[in-house]
């Protein structure tokens, strides 16, 4: 009753059963070593984009799947109950191929779009910085024009994939202060003045590395800006309402995984003569979590479509599905690891490692407080 | 009529299977309601070897057939994913498809085969819902064409089929003329994940539907089940102390 097919077309079920035969057969019996040993798994990633993952909602001309936000969430949802860690950067690796596809020119969509399609090369999305995370528009990275170059300087924070990927979209200061004043830039690896900083130690998300990016008098070629100056801000938010309902399907794929494994659990272990599944509070906690799961998916799925749609609501309802989601999913995941008892502790249970890795997706692509901020000062401002 | 240097039509039949098996409570069948269907693992491998064949440029055509209710056509969708070219849904519902067997799916496909002109048609050795392993051969003899079963290998020489079977004493080598029918092994291959973009073109493809009765088929089941029963629940076993004692309850149990 759980079921994730219900109330999807014949097409969306086909997509999401390739997306779940892939999870079990090519990210499952390694999700515990990739975590442990910080893999980061080029060689299934790239097999994933040969079926089409790499740029699921980008446009077929540049080599995209050209489906829906519902398809995409659909997909990263399935993909989740193999690892959560490697199906969040490959949405944020889609985030960015979506950024240059849409608001590059022909020009741009050509030279990136079909690497990144086939993850023939990697992206990194950089908008966070030491010093401005929650106030992104307060970012200090300045791109200074010299003639028909940007010479960039500053660092970036946090960047999944960063110093392992090949194509970084920067948000970065072309002009005066607030979000009116920031570009985006496409920048390549490789380019003198980039530099990464060292592997940061996570408590989960290990099969991505994460680093700072550092720019020292970077030089950019104009053409790879993105857009016109002061749009930078503004593409930046719009890939991540796209990027929230994708973390959000994460969060679901990992809850849904653990309402299974603890209801396997339950059915499982004895205690007091019978199997915890005969303990009412642990039936009633188990029905609390599966009608969150329920709810959660609901939320998501309706922010797709509105999102899909260009509704009025889209925004609020992104920022909506991510604060609700990431949160009930997580302590669904950590319920479920509660009911597994001393095992749940184990890491040779694979509920630690959804509870880890998605324990983060309540902090980026904006706080689950930010998303309060967004969501307040729509209503408030609504007519 | 067609050139012998190649096949022209490559006939599969992809079955789909219950993911999940309840019995009854009266013991007459297993719980079909509202259980989830995916197509049977061999005939998958079915599936993937006629799209190689074509791939390969030895066929021309795949078409895909699938006999039962309106939810065989997502199975049939499936392979038209994998790269089959058009499906054919034989329509079988209600009392018709709990009574339809190897025999009766058979007749139906070598009615097809003739209607359909096919040179080749390749199923899964066996559905592993019913393990009956009978339709492929059922079918060979209806239409009296030669038969590859088990198949762990498949190539195409001429109007020839070399067809590697696995067999209980090893590999068994045959060499079959065209018409043939050839069932497929676990090893014949690894199928392939059908990818968003064929999905998507999938949607495009031609289903046919046609009945039985078009056919000239009589599905009149020549079986009647008796009964369902689940495997006895697994007894707690005993522990005894010494040699002689287990020699005993083996002798007490009628097992020496």
């Amino acid at each position: 009753m759980i079921c994730s097919s219900y109330g999807l077309t014949d097409e969306q079920k086909e997509f999401q059963k390739v997306a779940f035969d892939f999870a079990a057969n090519e990210m499952a019996p390694h999700m515990a070593e990739w975590d442990q040993k910080e893999i980061f798994p080029v060689e299934t990633m790239r097999k994933a984009a040969q079926l089409g993952f790499g740029g699921i909602y980008v446009q077929p001309d540049v080599g995209g799947s050209g489906l829906s936000r519902l398809d995409t969430s659909v997909i990263f949802e399935a993909l989740s109950t193999g690892c959560v860690s490697t199906t969040a950067y490959i949405s944020i690796h889609n985030m960015c191929a979506w950024m240059i596809d849409t608001f590059g020119n022909n020009e741009q969509r050509e030279k990136f779009c079909p690497d990144l399609c086939l993850m023939e090369k990697f992206a990194s999305y950089c908008l966070t910085e030491p010093g401005s995370g929650s106030d992104a528009a307060s970012l200090l990275t300045t791109a200074q024009r010299k003639g028909d170059l940007y010479i960039l300087n500053g660092s970036k924070a946090f960047i999944s994939g960063g110093g392992d990927t090949d194509i970084y979209v920067v948000m970065c200061r072309t002009g005066g202060k607030g979000p009116k004043g920031i570009s985006c830039l496409v920048v390549e690896k490789g380019t003198p003045g980039l530099s990464f900083g060292k592997k940061e130690k996570k408590v989960g998300w290990n099969s991505q590395p994460t680093r700072a990016v550092i720019f020292e008098d970077c030089a950019v070629p104009v053409i790879n800006r993105l857009g016109e100056e002061g749009q930078g801000f503004g593409i930046a938010m719009k890939g991540l309402n796209g990027g929230r309902i994708n973390i959000a399907s994460c969060s679901l794929g990992a809850a849904h995984a653990c309402v299974q494994l603890a209801r396997d659990h339950l059915l499982v272990r004895k205690q007091f003569g019978e199997t915890l599944s005969n303990n009412q509070f642990l039936q009633f906690r188990l029905a609390e979590m599966a009608t969150k799961l329920v709810a959660s998916r609901l939320l998501v799925r309706e922010a797709a479509t509105a999102l899909q749609d260009g509704r009025p609501d889209a925004v609020s309802l992104c920022s909506m599905a991510k604060l609700f989601v990431t949160d009930e999913c997580f302590n669904i995941c950590n319920q479920a690891l509660q009911m597994h008892g001393g095992y749940g502790y184990l890491k040779d249970y694979a509920v630690q490692q959804f509870v880890r890795d998605i324990r983060v997706h309540q902090i980026l692509e904006g706080t689950n407080e930010v998303m309060r901020m967004i969501i307040s000062r729509n209503l408030l401002t609504e007519l | 009529m067609h050139s012998n240097r190649y096949c022209n039509r490559i006939i599969v039949l992809p079955f789909s299977v219950l993911l999940e098996i309840r019995v009854k409570p009266d013991n007459s069948g297993v719980v079909t309601d509202g259980v989830k269907h995916s197509m049977n693992p061999f005939c998958e491998i079915a599936v993937e070897e006629a799209v190689k064949l074509k791939e390969k440029k030895l066929i021309k055509e795949v078409v895909a057939v699938s006999c039962g209710p309106q939810q065989s056509q997502e199975t049939i969708r499936t392979a038209l994913a994998m790269g089959a070219d058009r499906g054919i849904h034989v329509e079988v519902a209600g009392k018709d498809y709990e009574t339809l067997g190897p025999l009766q799916v058979s007749k139906i496909m070598a009615a097809l085969a003739k209607k359909e002109d096919a040179q080749l048609i390749i199923l899964g050795k066996q559905a592993i819902d019913d393990d009956c392993n009978q339709t492929g051969q059922m079918t060979a003899a209806l239409l009296d064409w030669p038969q590859g079963t088990f198949a762990s290998e498949v190539s195409l020489d001429g109007d020839k089929v070399k067809v590697v079977r696995e067999i209980d004493g090893g590999l068994e080598t045959i060499k079959i003329s065209t018409p043939a029918v050839l069932t497929a092994d676990l090893r014949l291959n690894t199928p392939r994940y059908a990818t968003l973009p064929n999905i998507m073109k999938a949607k495009k493809k031609k289903i046919a539907n046609v009945k039985p009765a078009d056919l000239g088929v009589d599905l009149t089941s020549r079986l009647e089940v008796l009964k369902v029963e689940e495997p006895p629940q697994r007894q707690a076993g005993v522990k005894v102390e010494t040699v002689e004692d287990l020699v005993g309850k083996l002798k007490e149990t009628g097992r020496i």
